[in-house]
């Protein structure tokens, strides 16, 4: 075989399933040749539960806290798209208060799932102090969100035309604090990592996706974009109102770990931009539209895709007129950008697998379903 | 000449050792100190199930209606009731409620027309056994009783 040295073979390993830097349970089969990694192909299916077909046997309503179980880092995130998606089939939209209290609670989870991510994988690379750090700043999140709707993780936030509980009193400032709180957080973050020589060793030229590579595979998110291409499912199709707010599309061109790190960052800045927009502007009014007590949608079909925070994250259900839906299929962000691991990791060490791994941001749980 | 400076200096090495630092004062630390100092729950919080008595007459609320077993997605609730020949109304027997299944979603407390099954700010579930997570009327009534430990 080309490029082996000597007469050593190839090495087959198995990475995972319990490997702590795997996320989860992805279990990858990887091929070596030393330390050079020739080959991967990702094992999943650990965590599967069925969330498509639980859906098909369940009530639109009742349906709801499955989805926060899916990608349960941005639980809100997946409330969201399941909601606008059996809203567009009843033809309904949310009042406007519901809406703006929908992308405040969105965003700040987009933030929690960002440093969620930020702390493994700089712990991934070695880089144990900002885990900590990211879990202190993430606690104020859960905080809001224990306060708002009475869970911290799945939490069930939103319901199908709009929101099942008032904001508390307090919540505009108690955001606005977190807003000020922690903007200077993620620069105390980028102190300790961006200029690091070890970090940038490690991310810079690894795992590189170039844009057309991302389109072939249908990556998605901050992989997309620190390819080069500004597509954001809030600014290309907007809904929940995002037109209304003012805020950019972070962008690098490079395509590797360090661009996909560095747009992370800068999409936290940007989510606090719209939190702030948001807050301030909350209107008064219902918190809920008119929907009826029993959900029971005309027959057709719906797609509705939101930005998660791992990427476009898509909701398609088929209706045949009965209280449940008729098929129910999911477009994980994870599951899709996870397709592209063996072309980023050809050729790359089994030290930046890991890397390249924590880099992609997946949660098993929306990868295998 | 910059940069060959920073990196005999090692700049940036100091720079995070820096904000490091800077968390070790004693007002930074956030570490919970769980079973010594209960944390404060949020109001809304959604823990162990309760079904409300009323405090005057120690009679429960629950009229045994059904809509929280209908509204449950995991069909964990089973309401066992009989029809009181005189007054015509249900009499509630037994209610059981399997929180081993249960995913705290909140929609069995919303469904509730007379605000007797509430999820309630006790968080403390762990048992023994799996039938010590199967909550009979009477645990439902009194409430969860967490071993309380010393220090």
């Amino acid at each position: 075989m080309a490029g082996t040295f000597l007469d050593s073979t190839e090495l087959v390993l198995n990475m995972g399933p319990q490997h702590p830097s795997t996320h989860g349970v992805l279990r990858v089969i990887v091929k070596l040749d030393g330390e050079r990694v020739n080959g991967t192909e990702c094992v999943i299916g650990y965590l599967h539960r069925g969330v498509e077909k639980i859906g098909e046997n369940r009530t639109y309503t009742m349906f709801a806290p499955y989805v926060d179980r899916m990608d349960y880092v941005a639980a809100i995130s997946n409330g969201l798209g399941y909601c606008l998606a059996v809203e567009k089939l009843l033809n309904v939209e949310a009042t406007p208060r519901a809406q703006a209290i929908r992308v405040v609670l969105t965003e700040l989870n987009r933030i929690a799932s960002h440093l969620l991510w930020l702390g493994t994988h700089a712990l991934d690379i070695g880089a144990i102090t900002p885990l900590f750090y990211c879990m202190r700043e993430r606690e104020y999140t859960l905080n809001i969100f224990e306060k708002y709707c009475g869970a911290r993780l799945t939490t069930h936030a939103f319901r199908i035309g709009g929101l099942q509980y008032e904001t508390y009193d307090g919540f505009e400032k108690e955001v606005e604090e977190f807003c000020d709180l922690f903007l200077p957080k993620v620069d105390e973050y980028e102190e300790l990592l961006t200029g690091n020589r070890i970090w940038r060793e490690r991310l810079i030229g690894v795992g590189i996706l170039n844009e057309a590579d991302c389109k072939a595979y249908g990556v998605t998110g901050p992989m997309l974009r620190a390819a080069g291409c500004a597509w954001d499912i809030r600014k290309a199709l907007p809904y929940s109102g995002y037109e209304k707010y003012d805020f950019e599309v972070p962008i690098r061109q490079n395509g590797d770990t360090y661009d996909r790190y560095m747009v992370r960052m800068a999409e936290m800045r940007q989510s606090v931009r719209i939190i702030r927009q948001a807050v301030a502007a909350i209107p008064e009014g219902p918190i809920m539209a008119k929907v009826p007590k029993i959900i029971k949608p005309p027959v057709g079909e719906a797609y509705v895709s939101v930005e998660a925070p791992k990427g476009e994250l898509g909701y398609y259900i088929l209706s045949d007129g009965t209280t449940q839906p008729y098929r129910l299929r999911v477009r994980p962000p994870s599951f899709v950008n996870l397709q592209s691991l063996d072309k980023m990791a050809k050729g790359s060490l089994v030290a930046d697998l890991v890397a390249i791994i924590g880099t992609i941001d997946i949660v098993l749980g929306e990868v295998d379903r | 000449m910059t940069k060959l400076l920073r990196t005999i200096f090692l700049v940036d090495l100091f720079q995070g050792l820096w904000v490091t630092f800077r968390t070790q004062h004693p007002k930074n630390i956030v570490t919970e100190q769980y079973p010594e100092h209960r944390p404060k729950i949020a109001e809304r919080y959604r823990g162990a199930p309760r079904l409300n008595i009323n405090p005057e007459n120690g009679q429960t609320l629950c009229i045994s209606c059904d809509l929280c077993a209908v509204a449950c997605p995991e069909n964990l609730i089973i309401v066992g009731w009989v029809r009181n020949p005189e007054t015509k109304r249900k009499d509630l027997v037994t209610f059981t409620y399997d929180t081993s299944r249960c995913m705290f979603c909140g929609l069995c407390e919303d469904a509730c027309p007379v605000d007797a099954l509430e999820l309630t700010q006790d968080f403390e579930l762990a048992s023994y056994s799996r039938e010590g997570a199967i909550f009979d009327r009477q645990i439902l009534e009194e409430g969860i009783k967490p071993t309380k430990y010393r220090f």
